[in-house]
């Protein structure tokens, strides 16, 4: 067992308010890791501060022993962690298949140069950036609407294509920021699907959703937050049954 | 033995490019019958062009309103000028300045796109408006106490552009046709204009191309996706500046006298006004609307006065006056019925209908 990311002590402040608060986690490489709490409990920040859009206020991130903490979002993508949008986060003028091209760019070199005069090497790194971009669009079941605009497609569409352009950037972790947030029972089962494919390429899946019956059948381990703070840690069935857990979701028993 | 289906379909667009050619190359003779003001005209036009392609990479590709894009082409004008011409007693070739103007330009692109990495829209603007004229100023106040820039009076008597024996100040005849200097300098001109398209088009289909893009529907998940959106917006500032250096150059080497006059702020409206009006993200609509802000004025220029004195006996309006108003209305109508300008990218044309079209 190793651990591919390692959390101590993690804190963020948004003026007074303390959005996370001295959160532990690690991850273990080839699981599914599950994020929950209630609203405003610090996952999305906790999201954020692990792809870089924030800087932590306190604590350290240790991904496959390098230091995360303090570096620029595209840095941590080059590092191996991908992430989607809570609320989808696409190219939306732009076709499906631009979207995930995009996504490659992080793995590929061409710069100004090569872009001009369009050398064998340029034409050859061009030609597998599409070729790869289509195997994910294939992957993710959009092969068919490959030039559509991306805002153009329904919900579960733009959600599973966001996944796909986080997936060519080669992620080692890929963070998924309520996938499931608008789907329909089938494209809930269709993702289901689509995670266990993408784990079985030997990516660690570090998944926030509210969708419980997901979560529980799907994730390894689940780490909860509630006002910012880490309350439970375990296997599905040990949160199911956690005083704490329970009480932050339903609110505590009437005193008798 | 090619069949006939397929020597077809290799002829027609071959004949469509030939004869395109033979007509550009036909044009400043056709022109020169007219008036040799005609071909200077066309000059001016052209070296419009090449702003307004330098100006689409930022504006149109990176998605980044600029409004001081002419202290680029100030730049690159004052490189020349200083390293070919009496004022310092230089005179350098041009192919070694031109490329030098592009790369000071280019400098001076980072400068101004260094500190306004986290503006965007309306603060942007009004940084680079800032930034345009702090360039302006500059060169005029640069007389005094050390003389770099001359000042207000400006640099004169630049060196014409020469390659080895042929000089583009005089007239040679060959075939027995006269190459004046203008026609000169309308070649060479011709030239830098395919050479500009080609890496325009080059770049907008490339990693690099895409990138722009991604930066300018969506900078977060640009950066998420793995783009490092400081380098990718500071070499879009710096693409597009050096263009306009180079432009500037050569409008320093035709006109052979410069002053910051030259470089005033409706000067890089005007060069928006033509990216926008064309087409903004679209190469084709960029030239056209460079085309038509070029000449359009300098044909009412040629119209007005005379039809004014025919109808009113003397002229009521100056000329310059009426531009400006045909100028206004001229966009007016065009952001109002196609917003997209008057030849849109497709990815501008989704833009605009997703805005207006489902509002569910």
């Amino acid at each position: 067992m190793s651990e591919l990311l390692v959390c101590r002590g993690l804190g963020k402040m948004f003026g007074g308010i303390q959005a996370l608060a001295n959160v532990d986690l690690s991850i273990t490489a080839g699981e599914i890791y599950g994020l929950i709490g209630p609203n405003g409990a610090g996952k999305t920040t906790l999201f954020n501060l692990l792809t870089g859009i924030y800087a932590p206020d306190a604590g350290s991130m240790v991904f496959e022993g390098e230091q995360l903490a303090g570096l620029k979002s595209h840095e941590i993508v080059r590092h191996g962690i991908a992430r989607t949008f809570q609320n989808i986060r696409l190219f939306a003028n732009l076709s499906a298949l631009e979207n995930v091209m995009i996504g490659r760019h992080a793995r590929t070199q061409a710069g100004v140069l090569g872009a001009i005069l369009r050398n064998t090497a340029t034409r050859r790194e061009e030609a597998d950036i599409e070729a790869r971009a289509l195997e994910l669009l294939e992957l993710v079941g959009l092969r068919e609407i490959a030039n559509a605009a991306a805002g153009n497609l329904s919900y579960g569409d733009q959600r599973r294509l966001e996944i796909s352009r986080a997936l060519a950037t080669e992620p080692r972790l890929l963070a998924l920021d309520e996938p499931a947030a608008g789907m329909n029972a089938s494209e809930t089962q269709g993702l289901r699907v689509l995670l266990g494919k993408i784990r079985a390429r030997g990516i660690t899946i570090l998944l926030i959703e509210h969708d419980m019956r997901l979560v529980m059948s799907l994730c390894d381990r689940i780490l909860v937050l509630d006002h910012g703070e880490k309350i439970a840690e375990g296997v599905p069935a040990a949160i199911q049954g956690d005083a704490r857990v329970i009480e932050a979701y339903l609110g505590a028993p009437a005193a008798a | 033995m090619k069949g006939p289906g397929k020597f077809q379909a290799w002829r027609r667009p071959a004949l469509g490019v030939a004869l395109v050619a033979l007509a550009l190359l036909a044009l400043p003779f056709v022109l020169a019958g007219a008036g040799t003001t005609w071909v200077r005209v066309t000059n001016l036009a052209i070296l419009f062009m090449l702003l307004s392609l330098g100006l689409n990479i930022v504006v149109g590709f990176a998605g980044l309103l600029d409004l001081g894009y002419i202290a680029f082409y100030a730049v690159g004008a004052y490189v020349y000028a200083l390293l070919a011409s009496p004022h310092f007693n230089i005179h350098w070739p041009f192919w070694v300045i031109l490329p030098l103007g592009a790369l000071v330009a280019a400098l001076f692109g980072v400068l101004l796109g260094a500190p306004t990495l986290k503006l965007r829209g309306d603060y942007l603007a009004i940084v680079t408006l800032g930034f345009g004229e702090i360039v302006r100023i500059f060169l005029n106040n640069l007389g005094a106490p050390v003389n770099i820039t001359n000042g207000p009076r400006g640099v004169a008597r630049i060196d014409a552009v020469s390659i080895g024996e042929l000089s583009f100040a005089r007239t040679d005849t060959f075939l027995g046709l006269a190459f004046s200097g203008p026609i000169k300098y309308y070649y060479l001109l011709l030239l830098m204009l395919i050479a500009v398209i080609f890496i325009n088009l080059r770049l907008q289909n490339s990693r690099i191309g895409r990138a722009w893009e991604a930066v300018r529907e969506d900078e977060i998940a640009a950066r998420a996706t793995g783009i490092d959106t400081t380098r990718i917006k500071l070499l879009a500032f710096a693409m597009g500046a050096s263009f306009a250096g180079v432009a500037g150059g050569m409008f320093a080497a035709i006109q052979g006298f410069i002053s910051p006059e030259s470089f005033v702020l409706v000067e890089s409206v005007m060069v928006l006004s033509m990216v926008v009006l064309g087409g903004m993200g679209n190469i084709w609509g960029v030239i056209l609307g460079a085309l038509l802000l070029s000449f359009v004025p300098e044909m009412l220029r040629f119209t007005v006065q005379p039809i004014q004195e025919y109808v009113f006996g003397r002229m009521l309006i100056d000329p310059e006056v009426i531009r400006m108003l045909i100028f206004g209305f001229a966009l007016v109508l065009v952001m109002s019925f196609r917003p997209g300008g008057l030849w849109p990218s497709a990815v501008r044309k989704r833009e605009l209908s997703a805005r207006t079209g489902d509002k569910s």
